[in-house]
C-alpha cells in the first residue's frame, strides 16, 4: 500500500474539460496538504484531438511529473488505448464501460485494476442532465476520490470555491454518484491511497509559471502590457488583461507583436514599467524593435516562452531552441539581459527583478521560459512579496530645473546616462534609434559613435559587477560539492534534473546540479569554478545542437564531457532523464 | 516652457535635407502651429519613423523618439496611453507609413487614439535614392519599377474613412500656411488626427512637383463642403486627376480609446506608485 504518493493522468476529446477537471482535482488534493506538480498535454486545435494532463502528487518535496502513473481517469476509449501501457503495475483504470470494454485480456494488461462506470449513463439517468453530459468528468473526479480512499469533502469544498452555487451543487451531486458508485462496486483493493496531511487548509497557492510571472509583473508595477497571443505566453495576456482594472494598469493586444514591442517601448519612453510576452515566431517580429530598445536605452521586459521550431513547430509543444536566437537578436551590438527562469518561483523572482534591471541599466530584458515552466501547474507557499524590492535607477520623474542641459545620452562613467521622461521639468528628450551624440541628435561621427557603443556596452560590466557585489543568483547549485558528475542546465530542466538525481541517489550515484540562471552577461567565472571541480560534466537540454554547451565553449573556452538533449516537444520524465545519466556515466 | 516663437523650436542640428524639399513647408508648418497654439515644449513629444521625414526629429526643439522604419504609430500610442496630458505628433513618410507600417495605420485609427498623425507623402522613397512607394502613381518609373509601376497606388485617404477616422484631412507642403492651419485643427481635435501632406520630392520625384500639385489642387473649405458627412468625404477621397482636394475631408467627436479606460480616470499611468502594490487578492484566489 503506497500513501501519499501518487500520480493520475486524466485524458479525453479535446474541448472536453480535460484540464479544467485535472485542475480541479489537483486543486482538492493541495488543499489536504499534499504537494501537486501538473502538466497540461495538448494539440494545436479545439476540438476532437487528444488532450491529457498528468498530475503527481506526494507528501514529500515533487519537482516534475511522473515517468509512470498510478490511475488513468479515461473520459474517452483512445485515452485507454494511448495510455494504457504509461501505467505501473498494479495501477488502476477508471473509464465508461459503454465507451470500451476493456479488462486485462483485451489490454494485454492483466496487472491492473479495472473501474468501468457507467459515466454518461450516469449523467443521463440519476443526474437527469441528458445535455450537459461534461458532468462525465465530475462523476469520475468522484470516482477517483473513493478509489483512493480520499476524503469527499475537500472535492467538495473546491467546486463550492469555484463555481457558482447553483452549479457548485450540480457538480457535488454527480462527483457523490461517482464516489457512491465506486464504494458500492469496488473493493477497496487499490494499491495507493490518498491522506490528508498536517498542511491541510487553505494557506498554499495552485499556480502556473505564466501566472507567477504576471504576479511578479503586476507586484513591480508593470503599468503597461501588450502582447499578440502566441502559445504558451496567452495564458500571461490572459492574466494582465483580467487583472487590468484592479490594478490601474493597461493590459492591451494589439495588431501583432511589431507593434507590441514598439508600443512598450513607447510607454517606457513615457515612464512607465511596460513588458510583452511571445514565443520564438512572435519574437522574430519583435527582433528589429528590441535592438531599437537597446540603441534608444528604452528598458523594456519582453518573456519569450519557448516552443519547438523552426517556423511553426509544434505550437503546443515544449523546447528549448531559441537560447542562442535570444542571445544574438536583432543586428549589430547592443546590451541586454536573458534571464531564464527553471521554476515558478523563479519566474515570480526574477520577473520582478527583471524590471529592476531593466530600469537600472536602461536595456531591454528578455525572460527565458518555456511551455513546460510557463503552463505547468504546482502548489505553492505564497511568495515572498516583499524579497525584491522596486529599484528604478536614475529615473527622474518631475524636475530638472537649474541644472546642467540635459542630455539623454550623456556619456557616464558606469554607461548609465540621466533617464527622464517627457513632461518633466526643463527636460527635453531625444531618443534616437540612429547613432547619435550626448543630446540624441543623429550623427555618423566616427569617434561619437565609437564612445556610445563604449558607452552602452559599458553597462553590461555594470550588471555583472552589481550581480558580484550583491551577491545575486546568476547560477544556482545543488547537491554535494564532489560528486561522480556534475551535470549542467538552464531554464525548465532543472525540475526533471533534481528528481532525477534522487532517483541516481538511490542507486548510490552522486551527482551535483550547476543552473545557469543568468545567460547574458553569461555569469563566466560562477561557472569556471564548477567546471574546474567537476570531475564530469554533462549539459542537458531541450535542443539538437546543445546551444548551452556552445554558449560555454564561447564564453569560458571549455568543452563539456557529454550532452543529453531531448527535442520531441516532451519534457524529460525523471526515469529516462536518470537513465540517460547513468548511460554517459 | 511655453512656446512663444518658432526660434523657441529651433535647434543647432544641421539640416540635410535638398534645398526645396516639401519638409521644410511641413516643418515650418508644424512649428508655427505649435506657436499659435502657445504649447509647452515638454508637452510635445515628435515620434518619427525612417525615410527623409524622420529626421524632423532632430529640427524641432521637443521631446522626439526617432523610432524604427514603418513603426512610428505603436511607438506614439504606447506613450499616449502611458499619459494622456502628452501631445503626441507622429511624423511618417508614405512609405513609413503606407507600405511597411500599413497595418498599424488602420488599427490606430479604428482605436482612435488621440493623437496626431502627419504623413509627408512625396509618392517616392527619397532616401534610398528613389524607389516606388504605395502611393507612387501607375506607371510611374522608378530604380525599382524601371519600366513603369504596374499597381495601382492605395488611397490611405479612403482607407482612413473606411477605418472610421474621427480627423481625416489632406495638406500640401507647397502652403505651410494652410497646412499650419490643418495642424491647429488636428491638434485641438481630440482622437486619431490625421493629415496626408503632399511634399514634393525635388530630387528624386520628376511627376508630382511643386507644379502638377498646383495646377490640381483645391481647398474643400473654399466649396462648402461638409465635413461632418461620410459619405461626401468618401466621395471626395475618390477624386484624383485634374482636380485634388486638400482640406478638411471628415471630422467627428467619438470617444477615444483611453476614454474607454474608465478604470484610469484620465491619470498618467505614471501617476500610480508602484510601491506596495497589494497583490494579496490574486494569491488568495489561487488558494
Amino acid at each position: 500500500m503506497k500513501i501519499n504518493d501518487f500520480s493520475f493522468l486524466i485524458g479525453g476529446e479535446a474541448g472536453a474539460g480535460i484540464s479544467r477537471s485535472g485542475f480541479l482535482l489537483a486543486k482538492a488534493c493541495m488543499r489536504g496538504g499534499l504537494n501537486i506538480f501538473g502538466v497540461n498535454d495538448y494539440q494545436s486545435l479545439i476540438r476532437g484531438g487528444h488532450n491529457f494532463y498528468i498530475v503527481r502528487i506526494s507528501d514529500g518535496e515533487i519537482f516534475s511529473q511522473p515517468d509512470q502513473v498510478d490511475l488513468l481517469i479515461a473520459l474517452n476509449a483512445e485515452t485507454v488505448m494511448r495510455h494504457k501501457n504509461e501505467l505501473v503495475s498494479g495501477g488502476g483504470i477508471i473509464y465508461d464501460e459503454d465507451d470500451i470494454a476493456a479488462n486485462g485480456e483485451t489490454l494485454g494488461r492483466k496487472d491492473l485494476r479495472f473501474y468501468p462506470i457507467p459515466l454518461k449513463r450516469t449523467v443521463i439517468d440519476e443526474l437527469k442532465e441528458p445535455h450537459n453530459l461534461i458532468m462525465r468528468n465530475t462523476v469520475a473526479l468522484g470516482a477517483t476520490i473513493a478509489v483512493t480512499d480520499y476524503d469527499f469533502a475537500l472535492l467538495e469544498e473546491i467546486l463550492r470555491d469555484t463555481f457558482k452555487p447553483e452549479v457548485a451543487d450540480l457538480n457535488i451531486r454527480a462527483a457523490r454518484m461517482g464516489y457512491n458508485y465506486v464504494k458500492q462496486n469496488f473493493e477497496g483493493d487499490f494499491g495507493y491511497r490518498l491522506k490528508k496531511t498536517e498542511k491541510a487548509g487553505k494557506e498554499r497557492i495552485f499556480l502556473s509559471g505564466n501566472e507567477a510571472v504576471g504576479l511578479g509583473a503586476l507586484k513591480a508595477g508593470c503599468k503597461f502590457y501588450s502582447s499578440y497571443p502566441m502559445t504558451p505566453t496567452t495564458g500571461l495576456l490572459h492574466f494582465m488583461t483580467s487583472n487590468e482594472r484592479s490594478y490601474n494598469t493597461i493590459a492591451m493586444q494589439p495588431e501583432g507583436e511589431i507593434a507590441a514591442i514598439n508600443m512598450i517601448a513607447g510607454a517606457a519612453f513615457a515612464g512607465a514599467r511596460a513588458m510583452t510576452a511571445t514565443s520564438g515566431g512572435g519574437f522574430c517580429l519583435m527582433s528589429e524593435g528590441l535592438g531599437m530598445t537597446g540603441m534608444t536605452e528604452t528598458p523594456v521586459v519582453i518573456m519569450v516562452g519557448q516552443r519547438p521550431g523552426p517556423s511553426t513547430g509544434l505550437p503546443t509543444y515544449s523546447a528549448q531552441g531559441d537560447l542562442k536566437f535570444v542571445v544574438h537578436a536583432s543586428q549589430g551590438e547592443f546590451p541586454r539581459m536573458v534571464i531564464a527562469p527553471g521554476d515558478f518561483e523563479e519566474c515570480f523572482y526574477e520577473t520582478m527583478r527583471a524590471f529592476n534591471w531593466a530600469e537600472k541599466y536602461q536595456l531591454p530584458v528578455i525572460l527565458l521560459t518555456d511551455k513546460y515552466v510557463g503552463e505547468s501547474e504546482v502548489s505553492a507557499e505564497p511568495f515572498d512579496v516583499n524579497r525584491v524590492k522596486v529599484e528604478r535607477g536614475s529615473l527622474i520623474m518631475h524636475d530638472y530645473e537649474g541644472r546642467k542641459e540635459y542630455g539623454r545620452y550623456e556619456i557616464t562613467e558606469t554607461g548609465v546616462s540621466p533617464r527622464a521622461v517627457p513632461l518633466c521639468k526643463g527636460v527635453i528628450i531625444h531618443a534616437n534609434s540612429d547613432e547619435h551624440d550626448e543630446y540624441g541628435v543623429t550623427t555618423e561621427d566616427p569617434g561619437i559613435t565609437t564612445a556610445m557603443m563604449d558607452k552602452r556596452m559599458r553597462k553590461l560590466d555594470m550588471i555583472a559587477k552589481e550581480i558580484e557585489e550583491r551577491n545575486i543568483e546568476a547560477v544556482k547549485f545543488f547537491g554535494p560539492e564532489e560528486a561522480q558528475a556534475t551535470i549542467i542546465s538552464w531554464g525548465s530542466t532543472k525540475g526533471p534534473i533534481r528528481e532525477a538525481m534522487k532517483l541516481l541517489a538511490l542507486e548510490d550515484i552522486t551527482t551535483n546540479y550547476l543552473q545557469i540562471l543568468y545567460l547574458h552577461p553569461f555569469p563566466k567565472s560562477k561557472v569556471e569554478e564548477v567546471l574546474d571541480r567537476a570531475k564530469k560534466t554533462i549539459v542537458v537540454e531541450h535542443n539538437k545542437t546543445s546551444q548551452l554547451s556552445s554558449l560555454v565553449r564561447d564564453h569560458n573556452l571549455r568543452k563539456v564531457n557529454h550532452k543529453i538533449l531531448k527535442y520531441d516537444g516532451r519534457p524529460f520524465n525523471p526515469g529516462d532523464l536518470a537513465e540517460r545519466i547513468k548511460e554517459v556515466l | 516652457m511655453r512656446v512663444v516663437d518658432a526660434k523657441d523650436l529651433a535647434t543647432s542640428a544641421k539640416n540635410t535635407w535638398c534645398p526645396g524639399c516639401g519638409n521644410f513647408g511641413i516643418v515650418s508648418a508644424f512649428k508655427n502651429a505649435i506657436v499659435e497654439l502657445g504649447l509647452e515644449r515638454e508637452k510635445v513629444v515628435i515620434v518619427s519613423g525612417i525615410g527623409c521625414h524622420g529626421k524632423i526629429a532632430d529640427y524641432v526643439n521637443v521631446n522626439s523618439f526617432h523610432g524604427i522604419h514603418g513603426r512610428v504609430l505603436p511607438l506614439a500610442t504606447g506613450m499616449k496611453l502611458v499619459n494622456p496630458n502628452l501631445t503626441v505628433v507622429g511624423f511618417s513618410g508614405d512609405a513609413d507609413c503606407y507600405d511597411e507600417g500599413w497595418d498599424h495605420f488602420c488599427h490606430a485609427i479604428r482605436r482612435n487614439m488621440d493623437l496626431t498623425l502627419i504623413v509627408h507623402n512625396n509618392m517616392i522613397l527619397g532616401l534610398t535614392t528613389g524607389q516606388t512607394t504605395a502611393t507612387s502613381q501607375a506607371g510611374f518609373r522608378t530604380k525599382s519599377t524601371p519600366f513603369g509601376s504596374i499597381t495601382p497606388p492605395l488611397n490611405p485617404i479612403a482607407h482612413a474613412l473606411v477605418s472610421s477616422g474621427t480627423f481625416v484631412a489632406r495638406g500640401f507642403a507647397g502652403d505651410p500656411k494652410h497646412l499650419s492651419g490643418l495642424i491647429v485643427e488636428a491638434l485641438k481635435h481630440r482622437g486619431f488626427n490625421y493629415i496626408d501632406v503632399f511634399q514634393p520630392c525635388v530630387t528624386f520625384n520628376y511627376l508630382n512637383t511643386y507644379e502638377w500639385f498646383r495646377q490640381r489642387i483645391y481647398k474643400l473649405e473654399e466649396t462648402g463642403h461638409d465635413y461632418t458627412d461620410k459619405q461626401k468625404a468618401l466621395q471626395k477621397s475618390f477624386e484624383w486627376g485634374d482636380h485634388i482636394p486638400i482640406g478638411v475631408f471628415y471630422k467627428e467627436e467619438r470617444p477615444t480609446y483611453r476614454d474607454n479606460l474608465e478604470h484610469l480616470k484620465g491619470l498618467a499611468l505614471t501617476e500610480f506608485s508602484l510601491e506596495d502594490i497589494d497583490i494579496e487578492p490574486i494569491i488568495e484566489s489561487m488558494k
